[in-house]
């Protein structure tokens, strides 16, 4: 049985994406979009996974969405208000969703409806270096899901994320090589 | 989840934000003006105090004007709501509560002093939350008190105050980044998040800033945490500048800067509405002073290895050590909050591009050499490596520098001389 606070979040973030598609002015549109991200993050934080819903805070509602809504306050709302949503792409979005809720449906059923076992921290530990702080935090029976992140990401995906580096790099450089061009 | 446990919640809740907390508000709004009274020599608000005379006293009882801040708030609760007739409704009415909610919901991952024990009962910590992502939290929370300053803006539906919104979205987006960055070099060194871990560290090894006592056992060395000095240093002055921009304050208030703008994004708000914003302001320089000091000052911690004393100081059954403790950490958040108040009376408020280049060209990159300076620090105290891999790492470090400095000279646009 999920706890009350799961649905206080759930709920959040389902009214929240639902605000987003159907409000017609753009600013309400973004700040529902901002509450549904908050809802997500505290799904998250539901599952033990602080790093990750602090994260989605930080980067998405903090970051992401004010430059969504600084961009959205400076363009002219009123033609945007005016505007009639078009047919077509409604009820292709539509057929969309249902055909993902189908696919839903089909996984969750496919699921045995078993409890997993609870996660055994301290014995984890032994897996670890136990003067880490990994192998402390397990023994003591939290879970260090930043050093996880941390570690993995900087042993076993240490390529990809100096790829990513690069990339992210190469398009900063780009962005600024473009926007600098003079056009005579 | 049984009933005790959701009711020490409750109460501490309740008690750390709206009894430690919330009168620390209206507190420094009293220091602000007796304090910059001192600096212009002027006397200040000194005569509010509690009217004896209307009760037939001989004289009134002017207890230093500390009654002020009351009359205050007594006086923008009595002035009259008044809603202009161009705004948009829902987000006026929704930006001021976006101001202050956010910097209330980020006190609670900081930790106010040791665990109190009463007879027959656990120890309570003196935390809200004692979650293992402290920083990170207090950051992404914060960042969200920038939609009530940017819809503030957008939604009084009127040119000045619009452009405070816009000047403070590009701010704190830009002093984010110096922000995050900075603190990076203090996780290295205590390898955690979990802010109660950090300031218990620093207790028993020293703080920060003032890494003297503790020494071995399980712990760095005296001399490589000498040496770690030098990038707490710089990642304390950068974090404390960026600190002082995330909250809006002078040096970095052009959001509300009069001259220019009226009076910034609250032109159109009055009444309790206005004081909302006048709260989220000084509740976010509350925060940022608790933040500062448990990073860098060792949050409740007395120092010179006197903690362990006091947090099993007892009377009775009753271990009151964190009480001492929670007293030490708020004499300390305040003599930040007076230095808050000592620069926004003395350094004159920068111009707007001269605040974007400090935050992108100066802060981002001096934070990023600052990581790199740290890591060579604690891996030369580490001992797993290798003199010749760390001198190489101190010539990259030096090229890095100078190249970035470099850089930064190059791209400088000329200033002409003027004919």
């Amino acid at each position: 049985m999920p706890s009350p606070i799961f649905w206080f979040f759930a709920l959040v973030m389902l009214f929240g994406a639902t605000a987003v598609v159907l409000l017609p002015n753009p600013v309400a549109c973004a700040m529902s979009m901002v509450a549904s991200f908050v809802g997500l993050a505290g799904l998250f934080i539901g599952l033990n996974a602080y790093f990750a819903g602090i994260i989605q805070i930080l980067v998405y509602t903090g970051a992401i969405m004010v430059l969504f809504v600084f961009i959205i306050m400076l363009l002219d709302l009123n033609t945007e208000k005016k505007r009639m949503p078009k047919m077509t792409p409604m009820f292709a979005g539509l057929g969309i969703v249902i055909a993902f809720t189908i696919q839903l449906i089909g996984v969750i059923s496919a699921t045995p409806g078993k409890q997993l076992p609870a996660l055994d921290l301290p014995a984890s530990a032994k897996n670890f270096d136990a003067s880490t702080q990994i192998a402390k935090n397990l023994s003591s029976n939290t879970l260090p899901d930043v050093h996880l992140i941390g570690q993995s990401l900087f042993t076993e995906y240490n390529l990809p994320l100096q790829i990513l580096g690069a990339l992210l790099l190469v398009a900063t450089v780009g962005v600024v090589v473009l926007s600098k061009k003079q056009i005579h | 989840m049984d009933f005790a446990l959701i009711l020490t919640i409750l109460i501490k809740i309740i008690t750390l934000t709206f009894v430690v907390v919330l009168p620390l508000v209206p507190v420094s709004v009293y220091f602000e003006r007796r304090f910059s009274a001192i600096i212009q020599d002027r006397v200040g608000p000194n005569r509010v105090g509690i009217p004896l005379t209307l009760f037939g006293g001989k004289k009134d009882f002017s207890f230093f004007g500390l009654v002020q801040p009351v009359a205050d708030g007594i006086k923008l609760f009595l002035k009259e709501d008044f809603t202009p007739a161009h705004v948009r409704k829902a987000f006026y009415w929704m930006a001021p509560a976006l101001t202050v909610a956010p910097a209330l919901i980020t006190l609670c991952v900081i930790p106010f002093g040791s665990d109190i024990q009463l007879p027959g009962m656990d120890p309570v910590k003196l935390v809200i939350a004692d979650i293992n992502v402290g920083p990170l939290f207090i950051f992404a929370v914060a960042s969200l008190s920038v939609y009530g300053i940017t819809l503030a803006g957008w939604s009084s539906n009127s040119k000045f105050p619009f452009i405070g919104g816009v000047r403070s979205t590009a701010q704190m987006i830009s002093y984010e980044i110096a922000l995050g960055l900075s603190i990076i070099p203090v996780l290295l060194y205590f390898g955690e998040l979990n802010l109660s871990k950090i300031v218990q560290y620093q207790a028993e090894h020293g703080w920060l800033l003032l890494p003297l006592w503790g020494h071995g056992e399980g712990a760095l060395s005296l001399t490589s945490k000498l040496l770690f000095w030098i990038p707490a240093f710089i990642s304390f002055l950068i974090f404390t500048i960026s600190i002082f921009a995330e909250t809006n304050r002078m040096p970095f208030d052009l959001p509300e800067c009069e001259t220019e703008l009226v009076g910034g994004y609250h032109t159109e708000y009055s009444s309790m509405k206005f004081a909302m914003f006048f709260m989220g302001e000084y509740a976010a320089m509350v925060v940022g002073s608790a933040l500062i000091v448990t990073l860098f000052f060792g949050g409740w911690s007395v120092g010179f290895g006197a903690d362990a004393a006091i947090a099993g100081f007892a009377i009775g059954g009753f271990k009151i050590g964190g009480l001492v403790h929670l007293g030490v950490f708020l004499a300390k958040v305040i003599a930040f909050i007076l230095f808050f108040i000592l620069v926004r009376w003395t350094v004159p408020r920068f111009r707007y591009d001269q605040l974007m280049k400090l935050g992108w060209v100066i802060f981002f990159e001096a934070a990023l050499i600052n990581v790199f300076l740290a890591a060579l620090v604690i891996a030369s105290g580490s001992g797993k490596f290798t003199p010749l891999i760390l001198g190489i790492g101190g010539v990259l470090l030096v090229i890095t520098t100078a190249a970035i400095i470099y850089v930064a000279k190059v791209s400088e646009p000329k200033v002409k001389a003027l004919a």
